[in-house]
């Protein structure tokens, strides 16, 4: 069964090489001349305006955490697909009752409007 | 086949390991994140290397998808200082020993009464095991109620996320388009009469 695997993992090491081997010649057959202007950071020819750490928006947060939500609603699906010939009237209920829960958490979003981008 | 597995699980302990330890030893705290994020991709391949190929993706798909990128946000949105990070360092060491002396304690008592060594080993894995039907098959039947309980959990979540940070804009200018499209032409457009009294 692993080895239907193998596709990733041969993917896994091109993607490694195709990343670390044009570093490695670039830095070993490029010619290297530092001088401190050189390494200076730099904004499209003028001086930096300000440090690149700016504070987000708390909204972004907000749309953040409530994707992981129900990205996790989403996880608890995929199992009950795969087994739903098996577990009956009862998973179905189950699964029901989960997603009405959910629901109830969907509508108070949407009517408080944290789905709102003003 | 066993040693190609042997040989892929020590490859990816080996990387889990040293990232792990990276993340507490990164001086920047983005850094942290991303060598977190390498850590999860590890783990996820040790959950495929065991077969549990159902917990391995949501590992990624949750953590390193959506997890980690709130992880960079709070990064981001705190006021990174690492002078001010570090003021407190000393006065704040005698609560982490503290800390963390319980942590390895308790994890010393697991260990100790855990009967590591003293279970037989599992039998081999049959060749059509399906390890993301069994834990539907468990799931959805016998752990029915703690699955619920997940629900009501996941809604208390997004009560108190959106009760913490949602905060109205009422200064900032938008366009609301059903309004637009709802206008009448009298609210817009009104007639002036310019003839004006006759000479």
């Amino acid at each position: 069964m692993l080895g239907h695997y193998l596709p990733v993992l041969i993917f896994l090491l091109i993607a490694l090489v195709v990343g670390i081997v044009p570093l490695i010649l670039g830095s070993k057959l490029g010619p290297n001349r530092p001088d401190s202007e050189k390494l200076s950071p730099y904004e499209c020819g003028f001086e930096a305006f300000e440090d690149a750490r700016v504070k987000f928006d708390v909204r972004y947060y907000l749309v953040a955490i409530l994707f992981i939500l129900f990205d996790l609603e989403i996880a608890f699906l995929f199992p009950w697909a795969v087994v739903f010939d098996s577990v009956g009237m009862t998973g179905f209920l189950a699964m029901m009752v989960f997603l009405a829960i959910l629901v109830v958490g969907f509508i108070y979003e949407w009517k408080k409007g944290a789905l709102e981008w003003e | 086949m066993m040693l190609t597995t042997t040989i892929l699980f020590y490859v990816f302990s080996a990387i889990l390991l040293v990232s792990a330890l990276l993340v507490i030893t990164a001086r920047n705290p983005v850094y942290s994140a991303l060598y977190l994020v390498l850590a999860f991709f590890n783990a996820a391949a040790l959950f495929l290397l065991l077969g549990a190929e159902f917990l391995g993706l949501i590992l990624i798909l949750v953590y390193v998808g959506a997890v980690m990128v709130l992880f960079l946000f709070v990064v981001m949105m705190l006021d990174i200082n690492l002078e001010r990070l570090k003021e407190g360092f000393l006065r704040y060491l005698p609560l982490g020993l503290a800390i963390a002396i319980v942590g390895v304690l308790e994890m010393v008592a697991v260990f100790w009464t855990a009967p590591i060594g003293r279970v037989p080993a599992p039998g081999p894995i049959p060749a059509n095991a399906d390890n993301t039907r069994a834990l539907g098959e468990l799931l959805y039947t016998h752990y029915l109620y703690p699955f619920e309980i997940a629900a009501v959990i996941l809604l208390v979540a997004i009560i108190a996320a959106i009760a913490l940070t949602l905060r109205r804009r009422p200064d900032t200018k938008s366009q609301a388009v059903g309004k637009q499209v709802a206008v009448a032409v009298r609210e817009r457009l009104r007639m002036v009469d310019l003839r004006g009294p006759k000479p």
